[in-house]
């Protein structure tokens, strides 16, 4: 939204504010009561991405004629925001069903594969993984192994994924291999693979310290036979779809470190007012405010830079730059800011009583995947520096 | 089934309300308005019952400001296919009025059924249906939790709560009924839900195009909104466990009065 004459408006839209008010509402009432629970027994929120469904927000931007909501980024910035601020686990799936696994249907497969599984996914009914990184492949996605050789009219895959979000719920997974190593990152492309197909096998779930309900599962390809219809593409873009896909992947999760960060600082603003010492509230002391503060004004600086990124890429521009610059930003913050709210908490903070321990460690990953820090300064130096 | 839908656009529940230091009202500034929770059953039961008899309209109906077109929108939005606003400028308090208006465009409504909140969670005034009601000449039940629709009769079945148990009602339609919490379980506006709620219209009306002499209709004024005195802070008694006996029954019995 353009303010004439100047150029920028920091006003949401009425739309924007509505989805605002819709979200917030659903979250707190059916997302968060259940997220400490979750958090404990790792238990995947399949009913949740049931309702989101039915409430069109798990295909936020997927085009409408597929059975998406057809909105822009910036309504889905929102709710990954305000998901996260509630369950941090809730906020990834949906990222991950959102972006990872049907941005490369929607804008790379074919009229076939998107009319096939993208009304599933748009609706709940389906959930979708996304698996990039292997046990020797992370930060140098392109090197990856997986391979997949064509015989007649299917492929054959072989290999394994770690640590794909979703992956012990998932109907479908978009998986990268490779069709020729020669090619090195030219080779890969990029694959549907339901979970029913021979040969696909789920390893292991992961214990982690933080997004714990998110089904973090190890998975492997031991000749999984894929239907040649279901490349995605063309063979060797395959990287190309990856690091497409990345790019709005990266600001839905800086979106989810602003609402894990807002979490925290909102208890903590509640906690120093409610806990005395030497005879006040914390809230007093300039040590808990001056740490208040720097929650607060980082928390809006990252939201910035999420609306930016999200409006550029609305306007159809070049957003790479900033998505990076948004997810190093609110990723950082957000480690910082929860800490601060431990810290504010002092022993109780450090314990399963109140919620601050949990945000800690689920802001924690925000730092690591869809590109660790370090990457997301490699892409912004990159840029900056060209080369 | 042609259905109408009462519903007002209230302060949100949560909001800290702050009465302006003229006592003339609060102050807006800063406050989220929201769509009167008790209102939210009556919206979502008629949507419900518009989505079991086919070929139902469902018509939300308020009397407010501009600012209230956003509860119309929700309503919308929540699958309700017309939204009325009905502009309140003048006698913006007076509920005797408001009923009127409602009455007015109730009438041309041709309607079956009309739902309501039991009371609007601003000022808990609990009029409106039963006002509704009398103006139309319908009848009303009050505090519903449960409405059977008996098609062929033209009557429904109510059960209503009281504090002893449960009321079992049979009513002639149209009637007007408002809804009490555990009526259902209202739903979420949906992505696409919202933006078909943008495309609708809402109609909207001026009070004098009801009731041309809408002006001199009013009876009743609020005078002033005070504040509730500040409670004072509570007095920790001090000394021995039979000082402070002492001292309480004497406070209870002097100060207070109370025993
Ligand atoms: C909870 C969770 C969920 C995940 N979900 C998914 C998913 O759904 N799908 C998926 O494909 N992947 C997923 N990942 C994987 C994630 O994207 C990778 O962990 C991440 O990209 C880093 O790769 P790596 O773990 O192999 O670390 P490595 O790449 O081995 O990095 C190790 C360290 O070296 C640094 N480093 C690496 N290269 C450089 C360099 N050139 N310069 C400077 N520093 C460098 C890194 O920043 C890091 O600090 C998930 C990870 C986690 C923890």
């Amino acid at each position: 939204m353009l303010v004439k004459g100047l150029g920028i408006s920091f006003d949401l839209s009425e739309d924007h504010l509505m989805i605002q008010d819709m979200i917030r509402k659903f979250a707190e009432k059916e997302v968060a009561p259940g997220a400490a629970e979750r958090d404990r027994s790792m238990e995947f929120p399949r009913e949740i991405c049931m309702k989101l469904g039915e409430l069109g927000l798990m295909g936020v931007n997927t085009p409408v004629e597929y059975g998406g909501s057809g909105m822009d980024s910036i309504s889905y910035a929102i709710i990954i925001e305000e998901l996260s601020r509630a369950c941090a686990s809730t906020g990834v799936v949906s990222a991950v069903q959102n972006t990872l696994a049907q941005l490369p249907l929607y804008r790379f497969g074919s009229e076939d594969l998107r009319r096939k599984y993208l009304p599933d996914l748009a609706s709940g009914k389906k959930i979708g993984a996304y698996g990039l990184t292997e046990p020797s492949s992370g930060s140098d996605a392109g090197s990856l192994q997986t391979s997949a050789v064509k015989n007649g009219d299917s492929y054959l895959l072989n290999g394994q994924k770690v640590f794909v979000t979703n992956g012990t719920a998932a109907d479908l997974y978009i998986v990268y291999a490779t069709v020729d190593k020669s090619k090195g990152s030219r080779g890969i492309s990029a694959y549907v693979v339901e979970r029913t197909f021979p040969g696909f096998k789920i390893v292991r779930k992961e214990e982690m310290l933080g997004v714990r309900a998110s089904g973090t599962a190890q998975i492997a390809f031991e000749n999984c036979k894929v239907p040649a219809s279901n490349l995605i593409g063309e063979e060797g873009i395959g990287l190309r779809i990856a690091l497409t896909t990345l790019d709005s992947g990266r600001v839905s999760i800086a979106a989810q470190a602003v609402g894990i960060a807002q979490a925290a600082y909102e208890a903590a603003l509640k906690y120093s007012k409610e806990r005395s010492q030497f005879g006040k509230t914390i809230s007093n002391f300039q040590f808990i405010q001056g740490m208040l503060v720097d929650m607060i004004t980082s928390i809006e600086a990252a939201r910035l830079l999420v609306y930016r990124a999200s409006y550029l890429k609305d306007k159809g521009l070049t957003f790479t730059k900033e998505a990076s610059m948004a997810k190093y930003f609110a990723s950082t913050m957000s480690e910082k800011v929860t800490s601060h709210a431990l810290q504010i908490h002092g022993g109780y903070g450090y314990t399963k009583d109140y919620p601050v321990e949990r945000f800690y460690r689920d802001a924690r990953v925000t730092e690591i995947y869809e590109g660790t820090s370090e990457v997301q300064k490699m892409v912004i130096a990159r840029n900056i520096l060209g080369g | 089934m042609k259905i109408a839908v009462l519903v007002k656009q209230v302060p949100d529940t949560a909001a800290q309300i702050q009465i302006k230091p003229d006592w003339s009202g609060i102050v807006e500034e800063g406050i989220k308005y929201i769509l009167s929770p008790y209102d939210e059953y009556a919206v979502e039961e008629a949507v419900r019952l518009k989505e079991k008899f086919e070929g139902s309209e469902v018509t939300a109906v308020t009397v407010g400001p501009e600012r209230a077109k956003e509860v119309l929108r929700t309503c919308l939005a929540v699958g309700v296919d017309r939204a009325v606003l009905i502009h309140d400028q003048e006698n913006s308090f007076d509920p005797y009025s408001t009923a009127e208006l409602l009455a007015k465009k109730l009438e041309s409504l041709n309607l079956d059924l009309v739902l309501c909140g039991k009371q609007a969670a601003d000022d808990d005034m609990a009029y409106m249906g039963g006002a509704a009601a009398q103006k139309l000449n319908f009848p009303f039940i009050s505090l519903v939790v449960q409405i059977e629709i008996l098609k062929e009769t033209g009557k429904a079945k109510i059960r209503r709560q009281i504090e002893e148990g449960e009321e079992i009602l049979e009513v002639t339609l149209p009637c007007v009924l408002s809804a009490q919490k555990g009526l259902n379980e209202p739903r979420y506006p949906s992505l696409p839900g919202m933006m078909k709620a943008k495309k609708k219209e809402i109609e909207e009306i001026k009070p004098a195009d009801l009731i041309p002499d809408f002006a001199s209709l009013a009876k009743t004024r609020q005078e002033r909104l005070q504040p509730v005195p500040p409670r004072s802070a509570g007095r920790i008694l001090k000394g021995s466990p039979e000082e402070m006996v002492k001292e309480l029954v004497k406070l209870l019995r002097d100060e207070e009065k109370v025993v």
